[in-house]
């Protein structure tokens, strides 16, 4: 099963106001591994037109893409507002 | 997210707890696998009486263990909040917390002391100014799968009778290199399937988690194990495994830090649930104490470290103190000894008419080709220097 159907098994209530966001997209252009793109577990980050995105509806909120964006620290992270977010039904 | 819990951290708080918790399987038997490309080596340990009262460890879906747990404490005066994201600390002037910001309206609360126990994450600690960011190289990504199979098709596939259950972990060739195990435990009409591996060599490796998760189940070793299951659920995790060196510091005036907030994980042992549960407990005695004298000080609080200190919960941190760097500089654990370890089992085993005397010289050689005498001696010194 590809990664696309196992998170449309997860179970999310999608808050309107994004919980993660890329603070300063020039520090992604000179990025040099952008490692952002292959670790995070839901591949939340992607590359469109050869611009780092993010999309925060799948994320699984584990803070890999926080805490492995070291060189610029250019991830502002927190958890979907109250009642919002991964709802694992099994855990 | 985890998968055992150890009866000793959770009868101290809820005694005889398996008569009334949402537990999966009693923990009978552990399997702990070496693998090749094809192959592995199975080492094992199966002992009934893990299977009977007071028992050992039980598997859970934390999804309904949480639920149960969180009654628990309510049903003892706490007044829970659910669906409630806290957002900040609340000092006082500079000083002291006196409380949490929620993001509910007016969701200020205040209270003589915060127990941070946020886990792996904990923006709490870090807006407390406990410490800064974890490091890639403290903590790893673990992602895991539950699978969906009849009861019977467990028991059968897993060798268990009636509701017992086992856990295996393995090492080798899934992890392709990287620090890190997977891990397979059964629960009641589920399976939980994954692997962690350090989050600096999920980055240097460049090996995408979804992409490895799905190699592991397709090895051959694994697949029979996991045929004509269903997927419900896919998950990701970070553990904190910079172990006692990593530490942040326990206690501020007004805040108590515990659990993987606190980094306490004994990434070896897969324990970090009967920390959390142990921290939690010791916690709470250091604030009821406190209560007697209103005295909520850092000096007071710091009663809480000394607590974890006289308990396994320090004691085991810092014995495997070294662990952690041990293993990131011998991959070689984790590459070459399951090869090795396959390779000689393969030659004992196989029958074909080469005197026993001459196998064992051909497994000998063969181990020194792919680790030289100076090797081995130095990963056997330096093995029991970190883990003495
Ligand atoms: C794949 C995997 C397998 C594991 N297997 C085992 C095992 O077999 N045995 C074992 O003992 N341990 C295991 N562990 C480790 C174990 O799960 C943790 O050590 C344990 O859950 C730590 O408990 P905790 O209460 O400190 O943190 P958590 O269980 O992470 O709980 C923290 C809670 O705080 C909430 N939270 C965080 N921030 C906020 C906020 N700002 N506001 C409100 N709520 C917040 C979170 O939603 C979460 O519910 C495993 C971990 C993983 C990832
Ligand atoms: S790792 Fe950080 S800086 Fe690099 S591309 Fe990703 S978000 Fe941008
Ligand atoms: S928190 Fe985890 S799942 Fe969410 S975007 Fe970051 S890496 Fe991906």
């Amino acid at each position: 099963m590809n990664l696309e159907d196992k998170l449309f098994l997860d179970r999310y209530v999608v808050d309107e106001i994004p919980h993660l966001r890329i603070i300063n997209l020039d520090k992604c252009a000179i990025c040099k591994k952008q490692q952002c793109l292959y670790t995070c577990p839901a591949q939340c980050y992607k590359l469109e037109e050869g611009r780092v995105v993010v999309s925060y509806e799948g994320c699984l909120e584990c803070g890999t893409c926080r805490i492995i964006c070291d060189e610029y620290k250019n991830i502002e992270w927190k958890y979907p507002r109250g009642g919002f977010g991964i709802c694992y039904k099994y855990g | 997210m985890g998968g055992q819990i150890y009866s000793h951290s959770l009868a101290a708080i809820v005694p005889e707890f398996w008569k009334e918790a949402p537990l999966e399987r009693p923990i009978v038997e552990k399997r702990i696998w070496f693998l090749t490309k094809d192959s592995k080596v199975s080492l094992s340990h199966k002992n009934p009486a893990f299977g009977a009262p007071p028992f050992n460890s039980f598997t859970v879906l934390r999804a309904k263990f949480d639920k149960w747990f969180v009654q628990k404490a309510v049903q003892k005066g706490a007044f829970y909040i659910p669906e409630t994201l806290v957002e900040d600390v609340i000092r006082e002037g500079k000083g002291k917390i006196i409380g949490v910001k929620t993001g509910r309206t007016q969701g200020e609360l205040f209270a003589p002391v915060v127990v941070a126990a946020d886990g792996v994450n904990s923006l709490l600690s870090k807006n407390a100014s406990l410490h800064a960011e974890i490091s890639p190289q403290n903590v790893a990504l673990a992602v895991k799968e539950i699978i969906a199979m009849p009861k019977e098709r467990i028991q059968d596939l897993f060798d268990l009778s009636g509701d017992q259950g086992l856990t295996i972990e393995i090492m080798g060739e899934i992890t392709r290199g990287m620090v890190g195990v997977g891990f397979i435990y059964t629960n009641l009409t589920t399976v939980s399937v994954g692997l962690g591996c350090i989050l600096s060599d999920w980055v240097n490796y460049k090996i995408s988690p979804y992409d490895l998760i799905e190699e592991m189940k397709n090895h051959p070793v694994v697949k029979p194990l996991l045929s004509g299951g269903k997927i419900r659920e896919y998950l990701a995790h970070l553990i904190p495994e910079g172990g006692y060196n990593a530490i942040p510091p326990l206690y501020a005036d007004g805040l108590l830090v515990v659990g993987d907030a606190a980094m306490m994980v004994n990434g070896l042992h897969q324990e970090g649930s009967n920390l959390a549960m142990t921290s939690g407990r010791l916690a709470a005695e250091t604030i009821i104490e406190a209560h007697k004298s209103g005295d909520f000080s850092a000096g007071r609080l710091s009663r809480y470290k000394k607590l974890l200190e006289e308990s396994y919960v320090m004691k085991d941190l810092k014995k495997y103190r070294n662990s952690y760097p041990y293993l990131e500089g011998n991959r070689q654990l984790f590459t070459i000894y399951p090869q090795i370890i396959n390779d000689a089992a393969t030659e004992i085993i196989r029958v074909d008419g080469v005197p026993k005397l001459v196998k064992q010289a051909k497994i000998i050689s063969a181990t020194f080709k792919k680790r030289n005498l100076w090797g081995l001696a130095k990963d056997a010194f330096s093995a029991w220097r970190a883990f003495r």
